[in-house]
């Protein structure tokens, strides 16, 4: 007889926790949006004290990557698994992994400049976790329970969390480009305009966001991967253009054209870096849409 | 836009000359390979592949959701046909999506057959001469020294590059290195491993077949084309490859949760406990006896295919009796559960008796009324089991020859007696029950629960080599995106010496590389001339 424990009361904790460290990310994210204002501002005085709320944002961030990440831990063990198993759970561990990435890529390149990006779309993702995904723990389907599920859904949220980076530096780098800012004479678009002057070159941004890219594309061609060695065992077929396969290839597909595109006259710049957005937003309809929406094999939204 | 050609300089090929076609067929057709096998027709192609693929996901497709397909025709009469004949329903084998492919591969092949002669003969060959102006490469750098250090800067720099790795040549005063050839390697691998997943799939798709057997507690099966409720086989399928080895469900077993508050009523866990006869040749008849247990993610090995476990439900025992007390029907019969409380539904038929009749039933494993006097399912084992009958006579339809449905009555040409607006209620029956069916049809009982597994014997010998491909791709991929390939030249100068280095495709490190081996050969820390390295 099998038998799990499942901790409800744990995971009530684990939500108020996960909820408190909104709080962080909000004020992370005000920090940043006020420093880049500032940074942008005419005013010379003001510009030289913007480095320091930087600093303080950065030290919030970090703050809350360490209570987001207790949150997301306490999950697990109300679980008694690892907590990536609904929409939920995806949320939460997905956007603390993407925290957690781009703190570790600030030791190494400097890309502080999409900390607005990168801890407003945390609070989105966590936002919306919270009030539309949320479901109390639950014992996984017999058809979940494989170590697969560790493999494969975790190096997938990975890939996700590098292809967002480079997303990230991919809309920056069309703004940066884009003619309607360059020739724009709004009040509004001046000021954009001031920011992005603070950002790195064209030329750096999209280098970075190849660097981005190719790691979330190694990482994601493994998901495909692994995800048609556990649908071998799960499913007897190891591809059945399930529409969560169909998805997964899609993206896959779109990221290699992006791959191409780097290395094709008339294609590298602009057109690769909508191309890396639009496999982004594909991520995001697959991991939305797709979960609530289409019928196949893949119903693991928790949500009835 | 100029005909295509990679934008980067190249390392390996001269760029070609872009020639105006000629009005030749030669011309023209060499023209029209060199489109078809370019990189931006790769890419077009590629993308063409991701947007086709996405109708596949919006409509049911027969391959994954047959019943899906029905219903979509029911629902859109007229709408349905049309998308069929567009092959909406088959998207991944329709001929447009089979063209996009087809064509990306002949692109592939024409591109990476090419490319690997080339690579082939230049791991072979010296890293070219160094150039005449380093100034004109992505990263250079000038060092001044002493006469006595630049005479022996050659030399050095030939011990130093070898030693990193680099495939040197020295010439008079000048040394010329290269790494990463891995790289390229890395890069014709994958393309070429993917060539081999495509004929592993065709190939091994086509010698696959994937029977389906729903089996009753106690219940045998013979794996041969008669043993199964459905198959499907790959198109070289042939019947001898079906080894005889017979099945038996001895027991199944579920765990369903009824602890946790927040969870009660999910399976845990499905156990299906088999014994299968194994012929152990052709010839002689002896059997070997392998017992085991199948659950979901944990199919059981059996010689030429693989045992899953894709469903389960209740298979109520019912025995039918007709006025006199003859047994007209009996046996276990699988309910399809239609909640995941298990709320089941069932039809049996009673031909051979004076009036044929049908029977709707539901199962509900723990039964309870609700407010609207519907009865449902509370929980999904059979704490209070019920059944419900509506009966119908009239004719089922079974001698038309054309095969029927066991989990549907087609009641149009029949009558009602029991449930509905028949005006007679329908039966209920609790475990071990008798109830009199209405008129003089005779009486139903319900003797016992059973339950049921649903069986998949597949076998797919593709799966083994696509994966051996797809690990292939996957290594040459991460080679080829992660292992730099660059060439890094030095020379002796009247003043000192210069290093230059140039990459192939993105790579961070080149100024940092050039700043070290002048680093390295001077002594000294110095700054490189120039910065973009892209
Ligand atoms: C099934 C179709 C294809 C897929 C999925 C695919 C995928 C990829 C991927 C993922 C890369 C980047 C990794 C690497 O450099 O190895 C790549 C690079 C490359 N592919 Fe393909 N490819 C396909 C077809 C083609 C075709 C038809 C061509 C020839 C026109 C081609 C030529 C190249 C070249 C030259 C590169 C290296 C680009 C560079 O220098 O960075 N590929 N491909």
């Amino acid at each position: 007889m099998t038998s799990i424990a499942l901790n409800p009361e744990l995971a009530s904790i684990s939500r108020l926790i996960i909820q408190g460290s909104m709080l962080f990310y909000s004020a992370a994210f005000l920090s940043f949006v006020f420093h880049l204002s500032r940074l942008a501002s005419t005013k010379k005085s003001l510009r030289q004290a913007a480095t320091k709320l930087e600093r303080a944002g950065i030290v919030l961030l970090a703050i809350a990557a360490v209570i987001h990440g207790s949150g997301v831990v306490l999950r697990g063990i109300a679980a008694s698994r690892v907590p990536w198993a609904n929409m939920y759970e995806f949320s939460i561990t997905g956007s603390f992994i993407v925290v957690v990435i781009f703190l570790i890529a600030l030791f190494i390149k400097d890309i502080r400049l999409i900390a607005t990006f990168v801890s407003g779309f945390t609070l989105l993702i966590l936002g919306s976790a919270d009030v539309v995904f949320w479901v109390n723990v639950k014992s996984l389907m017999p058809a979940l329970q494989s170590y697969w599920l560790v493999i494969h859904v975790l190096v997938a949220v990975l890939a996700t969390a590098f292809f967002n980076i480079a997303a990230a530096l991919s809309i920056a780098y069309i703004f940066k480009t884009a003619k309607w800012v360059e020739n724009s004479k709004l009040k509004f678009v001046a000021l954009l305009k001031r920011i992005l002057g603070l950002f790195p070159s064209i030329e750096k941004l999209e280098s970075l966001a190849y660097r981005f890219n190719i790691i979330g594309f190694i990482l994601w061609s493994f998901t495909l991967i692994a995800g048609a060695i556990w649908a071998e065992r799960a499913w007897h077929r190891y591809w059945g253009w399930d529409t969560k396969e169909v998805w997964t290839f899609i993206i896959w597909t779109i990221y290699a054209g992006y791959l191409h595109a780097n290395a094709t006259r008339g294609w590298s710049g602009k057109r690769s870096a909508w191309l890396a957005i639009i496999g982004f937003v594909a991520i995001l309809f697959n991991f939305t849409v797709v979960n609530l929406f289409f019928k196949g094999l893949h119903v693991y939204s928790g949500l009835k | 836009m100029p005909s295509s050609q990679q934008s980067r300089p190249s390392l390996d090929a001269p760029e070609q000359p872009i020639n105006s076609p000629t009005l030749s067929v030669a011309g023209w057709s060499r023209w029209i390979w060199r489109q078809i096998t370019s990189m931006r027709t790769a890419l077009l192609l590629l993308l063409m592949l991701a947007v086709a693929a996405v109708p596949g996901s919006v409509f049911p497709q027969r391959s994954a959701d047959p019943n899906g397909v029905t219903q979509y025709f029911d629902n859109n009469p007229q709408l349905a046909p049309v998308l069929d004949a567009i092959q909406l329903f088959d998207v991944y084998t329709s001929a447009w999506f089979s063209a996009i492919y087809i064509l990306l591969f002949i692109s592939l092949i024409g591109c990476v057959v090419p490319r690997t002669l080339v690579h082939a003969k230049a791991l072979r060959s010296a890293p070219p001469a160094a150039p005449r102006l380093f100034s004109r490469m992505p990263a250079s750098l000038k060092v001044k020294t002493t006469k006595a250090q630049s005479a022996k800067v050659a030399e050095q720099a030939q011990v130093l590059l070898k030693k990193q790795g680099y495939r040197v040549v020295r010439t008079g005063d000048a040394v010329s290195a290269e790494r990463g050839y891995l790289r390229e390697t890395g890069n014709l691998v994958f393309h070429l491993s993917l060539i081999g997943v495509l004929l592993a799939v065709g190939i091994g798709g086509g010698q696959s077949y994937s029977g389906q057997r729903v089996l009753v507690e106690g219940e045998t099966f013979v794996n041969n084309l008669a043993g199964f409720d459905s198959f499907a086989p790959g198109t070289f399928f042939k019947e001898e490859q079906l080894v005889p080895f017979s099945v038996t469900l001895d027991k199944f077993e579920v765990d369903f949760d009824f602890v946790n508050q927040t969870n009660i009523g999910t399976p845990l866990d499905f156990r299906a406990s088999v014994s299968a006869l194994i012929p152990q040749s052709a010839q002689n008849s002896t059997l070997a006896k392998k017992t085991g247990v199948i659950r979901v993610n944990e199919p059981l090995a059996m010689p030429g295919s693989n045992i899953y476990l894709t469903g389960n439900g209740y298979a109520p025992e019912i025995t039918i009796r007709d006025k006199k007390g003859n047994i007209t029907y009996s046996g276990a019969t699988a309910f399809l559960p239609q909640s995941a409380k298990y709320t089941s539904l069932g039809v049996i038929k009673v031909p051979d008796v004076e009036k044929q009749f049908g029977i709707i039933s539901f199962f509900y494993p723990t039964v309870a009324e609700l407010d609207t006097g519907a009865l449902t399912s509370l929980y999904p084992a059979p704490i209070d089991p019920l059944l419900t009958m509506n009966v119908y006579v009239g004719d089922l339809g079974l001698d038309g020859g054309s095969p029927k449905n066991v989990y549907a009555l087609d009641t149009s040409a029949m009558t009602q007696v029991a449930g509905g607006k028949s005006g007679v209620k329908g039966l209920r029956l609790q475990l071990g029950e008798t109830v009199k069916l209405p008129g003089d049809l005779g009486t139903v009982t319900f003797d016992s629960l059973k339950r049921f597994a649903s069986l998949d014997v597949s076998y797919n010998p593709g799966g083994f080599w696509v994966l051996v491909f797809a690990l292939m791709a996957l290594g040459g991929v991460t080679l080829s995106l992660l292992v730099p390939r660059r060439r890094v030249w030095v020379r002796k100068t009247e003043t000192g010496f210069e290093v230059a280095a140039l990459a192939r495709g993105d790579d961070p490190i080149l100024e940092k590389v050039v700043a070290e081996v002048a680093e390295a050969l001077s002594g000294k820390t110095t700054k490189t001339t120039k910065s973009e390295s892209k």
